[in-house]
């Protein structure tokens, strides 16, 4: 006995550790849907390792403000001043979009639909990785003492990232969407067909459950659905990259994640989801002319045409509305008046007061005799004051307008 | 240069301390963890792996090398999501086999290095889908070319790294 103890010594150390490793995913496989608790070994080994990642985070993120805050300042001044005049087209378009959001709204009432809404985040940092291209997680600094909790979804300003898996006392782990055993709820955001989105083990993310007589196109946008519970109804996921025949009768997506999962700093979790009615009121409408008449005082005004208005009583809204023919067509709103006006129905925004200061709004038949530039007295005259440089007499035919020209029955000037 | 068996005489068996015995480990663990964070392609090293089998080759003592693989594979589980043992079984798997071959050929050139670590590479990865996919039911891809290719990228990095942990040695 001794002599075969001694002879097999280290094959049964062996057998022996591998049958205690063996039992113990035993253990584990069979209470994989309890997810409220953890290991203490898991909890040993992230407890371990966390803070030497949290100190080194804070080391890096220290050097890297210190360098970009006190040394690298170059180009800061130009660049306020560009971010500014980007705030002030942002709040411009935010105009138009709240309407839009309003008209949707009011619909939804109708149909008393509910609607998920983020009441409240929790900021956090991210500060280590799995380590394993088998299990894509990572570690942020938020855990239990932030109220943290499994399940909760976790976002970027630029799309969603993943899910909280678990939670520790003062660090969380987060089960990014590119991973094999990741599920999303997805919508395909123009023909609103719903799928669900996985990773596969190489990494990528692909949207399944879509049959092949459906037409999807590469470069479409898709959302969340909302269906399953986590993510809110909305939140950009990613935009197909590739579209081709997979299995059985679907459709292999392949799709690019919105946000960059390789290059995560901070992210927000989403700790409280509000589900309730839309609102019916909002608050009123605030338009586009109020907004550039509250204009920042460090933006420059443009001199060509700030000039020609200065010469005559213009009212405030008057004045820069008319600069919005010549504007509007550089900004890139463009590209998304047609959403615009398809949502709005002709018949119902004509009811309502039309928004001078939202250029992609042209309503229709409302008074468009009104704006003739026959009628040469008080508002017609204001805008072809504006575009005259030399601030003569107003003349009948407009100089400055070149799109009233060309689009002669589209009442584009002044409110009325 | 053929291989032959070698008594426990003629083969060096090295020794290390404490603090590098449980340092060297923890520190591959930790990088493990966290440069895949700044370099995603870090993701495909195994350091773990690569500090079992020079801890294995440089004992050349079959328990040791697969507690120390059983237990930094543990270690390494804790930190994903995945059950823990998964990698905890391969790489005890890997540590008494290095071990073992330890004992009977010399690996202490570069060229048996890169052969050995490729070859432990491989087996570890097999080792792993057989646990993932049979015993825990994970979806599980393998993928020859990739397989191969991280083999040989590891003992690329297993071999400067083998030399940089050789000055630890201690002879017993």
């Amino acid at each position: 006995m001794e002599s075969v103890l001694g002879r097999y010594k280290n094959l049964i150390v062996l057998v022996g550790v591998l049958f205690a490793q063996v039992l113990g995913l035993a253990v584990q496989v069979k209470r994989t849907t309890d997810t409220q608790s953890s290991r203490l070994i898991r909890i040993w080994a992230v407890d371990s390792v966390t803070p030497f990642e949290k100190m080194l985070n804070w080391m890096h993120g220290g050097s890297w403000n210190l360098w970009h805050n006190y040394i690298y300042l170059r180009g800061v001044r130009a660049e306020n001043r560009g971010l500014k005049a980007e705030i002030e087209r942002l709040r411009l378009e935010q105009v138009r979009l709240n309407e839009d959001a309003a008209q949707a709204r009011r619909l939804q009432a109708l149909f008393a639909f509910k609607e998920q809404f983020i009441s409240q985040t929790v900021a956090a940092q991210v500060i280590g990785s799995g380590g394993s291209e088998q299990s894509r997680i990572i570690y942020i600094d938020k855990g239990e003492s932030s109220g943290l909790k499994p399940d909760m979804a976790v976002i970027t300003v630029d799309g969603i990232v993943g899910k909280i898996l678990r939670v520790f006392r003062s660090t969380s782990q987060v089960l990014l969407i590119d991973d094999q055993s990741s599920g999303v709820g997805g919508i395909l955001e123009t023909t609103r067909l719903q799928g669900i989105v996985r990773g596969t083990r190489s990494g990528e993310v692909v949207l399944e459950h879509i049959m092949t007589d459906n037409p999807v196109q590469a470069g479409e946008l898709v959302r969340t659905s909302g269906g399953d519970r986590i993510f809110p109804k909305g939140l950009p996921v990613g935009t197909v990259t590739r579209v081709g025949n997979g299995p059985d009768l679907f459709l292999s997506i392949l799709i690019r994640p919105a946000a960059n999962l390789n290059k995560l700093e901070e992210v927000l979790v989403v700790t409280k989801l509000v589900e309730q009615e839309p609102n019916q009121l909002e608050t009123g409408p605030v338009r586009a002319a109020d907004i550039l008449a509250q204009r920042l005082p460090s933006v420059p005004d443009k001199p060509a045409t700030n000039d020609a208005t200065k010469g005559t009583d213009s009212p405030a809204p008057s004045a820069p509305v008319a600069k919005k023919p010549a504007e509007a067509a550089s900004t890139p709103i463009a590209p998304t008046p047609p959403k615009a006006i398809q949502k709005i129905s002709p018949g119902q925004q004509s009811a309502s007061s039309p928004k001078p200061g939202s250029p992609a709004v042209k309503p229709t038949g409302s008074a468009p005799g009104a704006l003739k530039p026959a009628t040469e007295k008080s508002p017609p005259p204001a805008p072809i004051q504006v575009l005259d440089p030399t601030g003569s007499a107003p003349k009948p035919k407009p100089v400055a307008p070149p799109a009233d020209a060309t689009q002669p029955a589209q009442p584009q000037d002044g409110p009325q | 240069m053929p291989i032959t068996y070698t008594s426990g005489e003629q083969v060096e068996v090295y020794r290390f301390n404490w603090p590098i015995t449980i340092g060297v480990p923890a520190t591959a663990l930790f990088l493990q963890a966290w440069l895949p964070r700044y370099f995603p392609a870090f993701a495909m090293l195994d350091l773990p792996l690569l500090v079992t089998i020079f801890f294995a080759i440089s004992r050349r003592n079959p328990v040791s090398g697969l507690l120390t693989g059983g237990a930094i594979g543990v270690f390494q589980d804790a930190l994903t999501s995945l059950p823990i043992g998964i990698n905890g079984i391969s790489k005890t798997v890997v540590g008494y086999a290095a071990s073992s071959l330890g004992v009977r050929l010399d690996v202490e050139n570069a060229g048996a290095r890169l052969l050995v670590t490729v070859v432990f590479c491989v087996v570890n990865k097999i080792v792993y889908f057989v646990v993932a996919h049979l015993l825990v039911n994970l979806t599980v891809q393998w993928s020859w070319p990739h397989e191969l290719w991280s083999a040989l990228i590891n003992a690329i990095v297993g071999v400067f790294l083998f030399f940089a942990l050789d000055r630890f040695k201690q002879r017993t």
